[in-house]
């Protein structure tokens, strides 16, 4: 009776005893970077339990810069030594030239996040809620004094909340409270979830990664020290969206099953190619799986959660977001997109056209329209995930690296975007509106020569990445026969041009205010990661043949 | 009775689920039509299992119960975090962040 219970595993075909332990043997050198991860990240839960308040933070950020550079070492050793391609963990993980790619570039941009999420000199004491146990110290310091129950930010009304009072506290001598450093397990944990989901090859793994993806996300959303209650009501309605669009998800997982009788991508992409089943359940859990994926992507119409959440996290969460569950996402598109769907491609490419369109459409012509710089960033991220839409649609091995190279390339820019504007600042935190950009160059020439330039690189001004990207991409979509699209994607480039050099010229040609917002000196953390992703969006502009043939080489194992 | 039966019933469970997520105010109330939508999924599952005559699908079904029920934890935490500072669970209220 056992070995059919076990058989019955998902993607699981085992004949007897013998087979067993072949099957559920673990290549752990294939799978080392994922166990390195969520296992430090178990480790760093118990930092959170037992050592003590005063060395915690240090601690964490160490062990997490450790766990990511030794999983990013381990990645790029296997990627150049040449390892054949293997499916692991019983069919459920494939560690592809494309998984290592993606895992190496999640990896690299989770370093610049963590130092963002860690830094505590541009938001004194950091920009996640105080820890409850150094607030009671902080206020036992404090003494007689009756703590304040004043709003923590400019939305005002943090009522009750101890970290509202926590954010009150900043006037007085005493500085303010450490952060909660559970962010830290959480970072890891979200990126253990990512590294799952773009090499998951059965989408039962892939349901199960994007929940372990996305649950610490959607708290880490809801813990800015400063502007309380927008932090919260972006973490609830992340939450209860991603939970939605998770719900399509899986019912398309279980239309799927229902079609090919496993969960398994390559026999879905089997069974679609030889059977004279109805192709109902097969396009209809395609549409229900794309909504979810397309949801975590924030591709075209499935968008709405990006600017609410873009701008009430904290920034060094949004960074994390925008770089990292992109590239998941668009990972896990790409795999869904070319192993499953694959031989089927031209019965569903043109609605999703139809998406891509509507992707690029309204990210543009909304984010003519923003005042805030966060959410701006947020809309040119649905135009961007709309040209990265139309490199996953190039089934070609052009369309697969021009993507990779894309996800490469925009999520570093990103990240020091968005680390610069968490620099802007006025008394009551981050200044993002764009009046608060005027003639920033005469106050910090630098930041506005960093900024203008990651701008240029988003709109993809050559000699900088987005030119070598938006290239790659379009070249591919050229090749496959989507020159409409293509057309589509160049005009809402020049288009969206129009908003990223209004911040330049905001920032350049524009007379300063009087009482307009301070440029706050950086510490070494957010520095690092700052200049870390100008320094990728040059070299991926001017040298970028390394990379392209990086990516060019990444193929999927079925 | 006919399995597909049950499909149709799942369908239809799923959509009453969708339903309640896009007029349901209350943000408790939003979230168990989430979970709805969850256990519908998870009757395909079991219906599926038995109509390709395999055990994937009942499997798959724990997973999903495991991962519904971690996502309880965390949505209530955040809904209850909400409901602290404004006294409200209304999604219609949290509107601070717009266009």
């Amino acid at each position: 009776m056992m070995p059919t219970v076990i058989s019955a595993l998902p993607g699981l075909p085992l004949q007897g005893g013998a087979s067993l332990s072949t099957a559920l043997g673990v290549d752990y050198g294939a799978l080392a970077p994922l166990f390195i991860i969520l296992g430090v990240a178990c480790v760093s839960v118990l930092v959170e339990a037992f050592v003590p308040l005063a060395q915690r933070a240090r601690v964490q950020l160490v062990l997490t810069l450790a766990a990511i550079a030794v999983a990013l070492v381990v990645v790029i050793v296997r990627a150049t030594s040449g390892v054949p391609a293997t499916i692991v963990l019983a069919g459920s993980l494939s560690v592809d030239s494309v998984s290592l790619f993606l895992w190496g570039t999640l990896l690299a941009l989770a370093i610049p996040s963590v130092l963002m999420i860690a830094d505590r000199s541009v938001e004194a004491g950091g920009a996640f809620v105080a820890d409850p146990e150094a607030l009671a110290e902080a206020q036992e310091r404090a003494g007689a004094r009756t703590p304040v129950t004043v709003g923590a930010g400019g939305a005002g009304g943090s009522g009750s909340d101890g970290a509202g009072r926590a954010g009150s506290s900043r006037g007085s001598a005493t500085p303010p409270p450490e952060m909660h450093t559970e962010v830290f397990p959480f970072v890891l944990f979200a990126l253990g979830g990512m590294l799952a989901f773009c090499a998951a090859n059965d989408l039962l793994t892939m349901f199960v990664a994007l929940e372990v993806l996305s649950l610490p996300l959607y708290l880490l959303c809801g813990l800015a020290r400063r502007r309380r209650v927008l932090s919260q009501e972006s973490a609830v309605k992340y939450f209860l969206l991603g939970a939605f669009a998770s719900a399509f998800f899986l019912y398309g997982v279980a239309l799927l099953y229902g079609y090919a009788g496993s969960v398994r991508l390559s026999d879905i992409a089997a069974a679609a190619a030889g059977s004279l089943r109805s192709d109902s359940l097969l396009y209809g859990g395609l549409a229900l799986l794309v909504v979810g994926l397309m949801f975590k992507a924030s591709v075209g119409p499935f968008h709405t959660w990006t600017p609410d959440v873009y701008q009430g996290a904290p920034t060094p969460v949004t960074a994390f977001m925008a770089a990292c569950t992109k590239v998941a996402a668009f990972g896990a598109i790409l795999r869904v997109f070319f192993v499953a769907f694959g031989p089927t491609a031209l019965e569903w490419r043109g609605v999703l056209w139809a998406v891509a369109i509507a992707s690029m459409v309204i990210g543009t012509v909304l984010g003519l329209t923003q005042t805030d710089l966060k959410r701006m960033v947020a809309y040119s991220s649905v135009a961007h995930a709309g040209f990265l839409l139309i490199g996953c649609l190039a089934i070609t091995p052009a369309g697969l690296s021009g993507t990779l190279f894309y996800l490469l390339a925009y999520g570093f820019t990103t990240i020091a975007i968005l680390g610069l504007i968490s620099l802007v600042r006025s008394g009551d935190g981050e200044a993002n509106h764009l009046s608060a950009y005027a003639g920033l160059a005469t106050r910090s020439p630098v930041v506005a020569a960093a900024l203008s330039f990651c701008l240029l690189a988003l709109a993809g001004v050559p000699l900088t990445s987005g030119f070598t990207a938006k290239f790659a991409v379009f070249s591919a979509g050229l090749g496959d026969g989507e020159a409409p699209l293509v057309i589509v994607g160049l005009v809402c480039s020049a288009i969206a041009a129009f908003f990223y050099l209004r911040v330049i010229v905001m920032m350049y040609f524009s007379p300063p205010a009087p009482d307009g917002p301070s440029v706050s000196l950086p510490g070494p953390l957010t520095t690092v990661s700052i200049t870390l992703g100008v320094v990728v969006t040059l070299l991926l502009g001017v040298v970028p043949t390394a990379a392209l043939d990086w990516a060019a080489a990444a193929r999927f194992l079925g | 009775m006919s399995p597909t039966n049950y499909l149709l019933l799942s369908a239809i469970l799923f959509a009453i689920g969708t339903v309640g997520v896009l007029v349901r105010r209350n943000a408790i109330v939003v979230f168990m039509c989430i979970e709805l939508m969850l256990n519908a999924v998870n009757l395909s599952l079991v219906t599926f299992a038995r109509i390709n005559g395999s055990l994937d699908g009942q499997v798959m079904a724990f997973f999903v119960m495991v991962v519904a029920a971690a996502e309880v934890v965390v949505g209530l935490s955040i809904i209850m975090s909400i409901f602290r500072t404004r006294r409200t669970a209304s999604v219609d209220d949290a509107n601070l962040l717009k266009y």
